[in-house]
């Protein structure tokens, strides 16, 4: 018989461990805040093919009447490219004669005019608040589900895993700055999707083996079956990882977007479904059956 | 007896050879296409649908403001949107897709247009025509002009310059040689959208229905303005809050190299399940391509609009696609080192199995639907791969891995466990 992994035995670790990178997260949020993009508060992005190297202060001197804050970075393999970032989303005018400056000192064509981008700051708040409702929705959908096939407990184990893996992931975003744009909605509430479904698996071996242990061993229980699918929750998310994270590497920035928190939030599915929302669950059963012992006693 | 079983094991083995070529043959005429005498079967990749951020195009979200003494009303919304249909077809551009979201917003996707600000222009402008008066009365609008057209004309001083042409209906007619017998030797404004764009001055009562506005740039600025009056004014002012456009190029360069991308993604995967699963990964690696063509054919089926996004879905269902078999081929492995035969161990394994993958699945499924229901834009076509993926990877993987393990197990070629990795 292999050893199990000890992972309800000691859970002390592994929820300190868990904590503290909680802990982290969470103070960047209120310390650094969130890096947001246009989609959030809005603007305008205009990327131009210039087909030769140029001068940021150029670029900035044709930019300065429409906003005199505006970002200038470079794009492109060869750098040839100018991505104008500013946060007053342009009229199309503005935008028309701004390029057409550009068309007139760098010789452009009108095909040249990579694409553009313009939100108006009242979407943002918006698209945020119809995340969170998506959330909610697909969170307590979940619940119901597992607590139709399982039982509520583990739905409940299941879904603070969940907030767990949520929370790493904005953290991560909070303290490398990384810009938050509608891509880190869809790819927070896939995490929601795909952690969920590691917990699962773990979540029904234990239900398989429940009767093969005695009443009140959960930590033995846990650890036995969290062994037992140790191997496939590793493979799995090795083998997700492997795909988006080529994604990631080959990609372009629009899918680079969705793929980033993708692959941190595997790492951190995987982590918490493994650690953490088995070893809660056996917590949580211990607990209540100390507390129903000591009121019969 | 044992002739009887060669010859089931020598069935088994075409079986599966013949499974392999069909998979090949399929896969290579979906990714290259072939032309048998008439019948042109293109490619896969050119029949999908792809969205704009992957062809290049022109998306528009504008929002309906209300006046103060004006409501945005349901009607309002859709006769806007009849409009501005009107106005994008005379770009000539093939199929834009307009839509309402919410009660007072309209999506506009435009792909392939070749000049972008310009259909951005067309698109958002009010188009309130007006004849106005010296004394501030507006004598007729755009709704009493029955046609127009932008052209050359020479003018009194012999120069060719664009003009726009109207023809005024019956009553439009009436009402402009009356107010042109009224205001003779004044000067009649022409105001498009509150802004001036003319204002000739009147010599002589205009009883035939027919005026001309100078005053225009270029043919080309006068054809989009005639459009823009034959089109009507929109019935509600809209103003654009999102605005993204992506030029062809780029387009064509994120299709590109998101395909190789997901190649390589797609290549690690097969190598990882080869060397870790061995004779299984060899069939794992075959329903995964199942998969794959599965999903293709299904994308193209339903019409399905491929984006950027999309595609990161694709490549997520891929991994979860391959989870199935991890669960199914980890199961079989436990089965077996239980002592159970080969056989059981694979049947077993994938009984045992099916309600995990069904399970954990299902809630995969939830979000998906909750992502696609709730969702808006590219969250969407996300939303719209991952449920079709997951879909297909729960048959793929539990219905045709499980009779491809069984066929490769009766062709007996294979008897040690460690060529299925166990």
């Amino acid at each position: 018989m292999k050893k199990n992994i000890q992972v309800a035995e000691k859970s002390k670790i592994w929820f300190a461990i868990s904590l503290i990178l909680i802990t982290i997260s969470v103070g960047s949020l209120f310390i650094n805040g969130l890096n947001f993009g246009i989609d959030f508060i809005g603007g305008t992005i205009v990327t131009i093919e210039l087909n030769t190297p140029f001068e940021t202060s150029d670029a900035k001197a044709l930019i300065e009447e429409y906003d005199s804050s505006a970002d200038v970075t470079y794009a492109g393999e060869a750098k040839t490219q100018v991505i104008i970032s500013t946060k007053k989303d342009l009229s199309t005018e503005e935008r028309q004669t701004l390029f057409s400056k550009f068309q007139e000192k760098y010789n452009l064509e009108d095909t040249d005019l990579l694409s553009i981008d313009t939100v108006s700051p009242s979407i943002g708040a918006e698209m945020a608040n119809s995340a969170m409702i998506a959330a909610v929705v697909a969170v307590l959908l979940m619940l119901v589900y597992i607590t139709f096939r399982f039982e509520f407990m583990f739905g409940l184990a299941a879904v603070i895993a969940l907030v767990h893996d949520l929370i790493i992931v904005l953290g991560v975003y909070s303290i490398f700055q990384i810009q938050v744009n509608s891509p880190l909605i869809a790819a927070m509430l896939t995490i929601l999707g795909y952690s969920i479904n590691d917990t699962i698996v773990v979540f029904d071996r234990i239900r398989e083996n429940r009767p093969k242990f005695g009443k009140y061993d959960y930590a033995n229980l846990v650890d036995t079956s969290v062994t037992q699918t140790l191997r496939r929750s590793i493979n799995t998310s090795f083998t997700t990882l492997l795909a988006i994270g080529a994604l990631y590497a080959f990609g372009v920035p629009a899918v680079q977007d969705f793929a980033l928190p993708l692959m941190v939030g595997i790492v951190s599915g995987t982590y918490s479904s493994i650690f953490i929302a088995s070893a809660l669950w056996s917590k949580i059963k211990e607990f209540q059956a100390s507390k129903s012992a000591a009121v019969k006693s | 007896m044992s002739k009887q079983k060669t010859n089931s094991q020598a069935k088994s083995g075409m079986l599966l050879i013949l499974i392999a070529l069909f998979i090949g043959l399929v896969g290579y005429v979906l990714f290259n296409g072939v032309s048998v005498g008439v019948y042109d079967i293109g490619n896969v990749s050119q029949n999908i649908n792809y969205g704009l951020d992957l062809t290049g195009g022109v998306n528009v979200v504008l929002e309906a403001q209300a006046t103060d003494d004006e409501a945005v009303t349901a009607e309002k919304i859709e006769s806007a949107m009849l409009t501005i249909r009107q106005r994008i077809d005379t770009l000539g551009v093939s199929e834009p897709t307009i839509t309402k979201q919410g009660d007072n917003r309209i999506r506009v996707s435009i792909p392939s247009v070749s000049d972008q600000e310009e259909a951005l222009d067309l698109i958002g402008k009010t188009a309130q025509l007006e004849f106005v008066g010296p004394d501030g009365t507006v004598i007729l609008t755009g709704k009493d002009v029955v046609d127009s057209k932008g052209v050359m004309q020479t003018d009194s001083s012999g120069l060719e310059k664009a003009v726009v042409t109207l023809k005024f209906s019956e009553e439009g007619t009436k009402l402009f040689a009356d107010a042109t017998q009224k205001y003779i030797g004044q000067a009649i404004q022409i105001k498009l959208d509150d802004e001036i764009i003319s204002s000739p001055t009147v010599n002589v009562a205009i009883t035939n229905g027919e005026a001309v506005i100078e005053g225009i740039g270029d043919i080309e600025e006068a054809g989009n303005l005639a459009s823009l009056i034959r089109g009507g004014a929109l019935p509600v002012k809209l103003v654009p809050i999102e605005v993204r456009t992506v030029g062809p190029t780029l387009g064509q360069n994120s299709l590109d190299k998101s395909i190789y991308a997901g190649m390589i993604g797609i290549a690690l995967v097969l190598v990882f399940m080869l060397i870790f699963y061995r004779g299984l990964g060899i069939i794992a690696d075959l329903a995964l391509i199942i998969f794959i063509i599965i999903f293709m054919i299904i994308l193209t089926a339903l019409n399905v609009t491929l984006t950027l996004p999309g595609i990161a879905g694709l490549i997520l269902t891929i991994g979860m696609a391959v989870d199935a078999n991890v669960i199914i081929f980890e199961r079989i492995k436990e089965e077996a080192r239980l002592g159970k035969s080969l056989l059981t161990a694979i049947d077993n394994g994938f009984s045992r199995a099916f309600s995990t993958i069904l399970d954990s699945n299902v809630t995969t499924l939830i979000a998906g639907f909750v992502l696609f229901f709730l969702g808006s834009g590219s969250v969407q076509g996300f939303a719209v791969t991952l449920i079709l993926g997951i879909l297909v990877s729960m048959f793929t993987a539990v219905v045709i891995t499980k009779q491809l393990v069984i066929l490769l197990v009766k062709t007996e070629l294979f008897k040690s466990n460690s060529f299925y990795g166990i």
